[in-house]
């Protein structure tokens, strides 16, 4: 469980971790946490030759706010994320969300920018992103670009993602005033990756649901968008026949693997499952 | 691959060495520094048997190249107790309450519960259980290790109300 050799690099800025990454292209890892790249290091399914630790980099960690925004630097930790008053007050799913993320340990160590980035369908924060309609801002020798959390997942562990570039932060818009949220997970034991997830947002006017975001995470090679099953409930009063249409949308667009947390069959029957405990949860918190 | 030079706090000990990039905190402080409670169980980040406070952060050392904890300021269980050997309330309690038995978890365990009770003084039990819900024992069947930190607490806050069965 030794990793194999690498040369280290500390850069204590977010140019220098830039540049470093364009001149040794795909010999290159960031390393931030750590908590998965090291692991895949040990295994010797990932050997860099040169590993950027972000560690030091003032710039790429923080939580702001600007104008309906919140920004949230890569290098931010779980730990940190929870812990934030300005997410308590403005996405307090993000919180709901990392507390369901490993062990204390790992949330310590573990940041948000290495969850979004990595590209494995096991994270949770990846579906969170596409439900609240995120960004993650990239930056690379020939500058900076967005690409939205619903464009950058392309298979597992492949992104949009090239190398040589840095994801530096994510930017979340505030949602909808009121909005009612939930992330419901079902895991094995703490620590483990969902055997099925869904995040919702949803904001109630009169009685009936005008707006709608749902996503899933770890039922497919990458998080879900479930635009369908939100527009099933959209107009509706939440009542039985459209959270089923919601939970059937939803269930249909699952592809997961048969593995230990269970057949895939049974997996995509607890996206719905939790789909639906998310909805009710989503419904008695919106205003 | 060229040796990087890491500087480090250990228990309130400056440390200065050269470290292959690649090698493990874990086994700077148990090879190098010669500091063998942190233990070495999954090596996969799961155990939580290596846990080491590192600038107020309970981690897993296992998943940690030395070289990240460049600057850090670390404690072990070799540093739990005072210099006269005057064991920490975490250590006591562990002892009175049977909050062990083969003892392999217990490193990471005391490491751990020290930094929650840091981060919260008077936690109910449930918040022990996830507290240290990253940290894995075998043994006990986790009762006796909560009835431990929870007297530990008490003791810490000058709260205890009941005795330790000894």
């Amino acid at each position: 469980m030794i990793p194999g050799s690498f040369d280290y690099h500390r850069p204590k800025t977010v140019d220098e971790a830039v540049a470093l990454l364009g001149q040794y292209g795909e010999e290159a890892r960031a390393i931030a946490g750590g908590h998965s790249l090291i692991p895949m290091m040990k295994l010797r399914l990932a050997a860099p030759e040169h590993l950027i630790d972000l560690g030091k980099i003032e710039a790429l960690r923080g939580i702001s706010r600007d104008g309906d925004t919140i920004v949230i630097g890569a290098t931010t930790t779980q730990a940190e994320l929870i812990a934030s008053p300005v997410i308590a007050s403005n996405l307090p799913i993000l919180i709901e969300t990392a507390m369901l993320i490993a062990d204390p340990q790992i949330r310590y160590v573990g940041t948000v920018g290495g969850n979004v980035a990595n590209g494995d369908p096991g994270n949770d924060m990846p579906a969170l992103m596409q439900c609240l309609g995120a960004d993650y801002v990239l930056k690379g020798a020939s500058g900076e670009r967005s690409v939205a959390a619903r464009d950058f997942y392309e298979a597992a562990y492949f992104t949009a993602l090239e190398d040589g570039e840095l994801l530096t932060s994510i930017r979340i818009p505030l949602p909808p005033a009121g909005c009612g949220w939930a992330y419901e997970k079902l895991k094995r034991k703490v620590g483990d990756y969902a055997t099925a997830a869904a995040a919702v947002m949803l904001k109630l006017h009169g009685g009936a649901c005008s707006f709608a975001s749902i996503a899933l995470t770890n039922v497919g090679d990458t998080p879900l968008l479930a635009a369908e099953a939100a527009e099933a409930l959209v107009g509706s009063s939440l009542d039985k026949s459209a959270i089923d249409a919601a939970v059937a949308a939803a269930e249909a667009i699952t592809n997961p693997a048969s593995d230990g947390r269970g057949p895939a069959e049974y997996r995509t029957r607890m996206a719905g499952v939790m789909l639906r405990r998310a909805i009710a949860r989503a419904k008695n918190r919106a205003a | 691959m060229a040796k990087t030079h890491v500087k480090m706090t250990v228990n309130g000990k400056e440390i200065e060495a050269l470290v292959e990039p690649r090698t493990l905190l874990i086994h700077f402080i148990r090879e190098e520094l010669e500091l063998t409670g942190p233990h070495i169980g999954c090596e996969t980040s799961h155990c939580g048997a290596c846990t080491l406070d590192i600038d107020g952060k309970s981690v897993k050392s296992c998943t940690m190249f030395a070289v990240q904890a460049n600057g850090a300021d670390i404690r072990t269980i070799e540093g739990m107790a005072e210099a006269d050997g005057t064991l920490h309330p975490l250590q006591d309690a562990f002892r009175e309450m049977h909050g062990l038995q083969c003892g392999f978890c217990t490193p990471g365990m005391i490491t751990r519960a020290y930094r929650l009770l840091q981060e919260n003084p008077n936690p109910s039990d449930e918040e022990i259980r996830m507290g240290i819900s990253g940290n894995l024992c075998r043994c006990t069947g986790y009762q006796n290790i909560v009835a431990a930190i929870r007297l530990a607490a008490e003791r810490m806050n000058g709260t205890q109300n009941w005795e330790a069965a000894e």
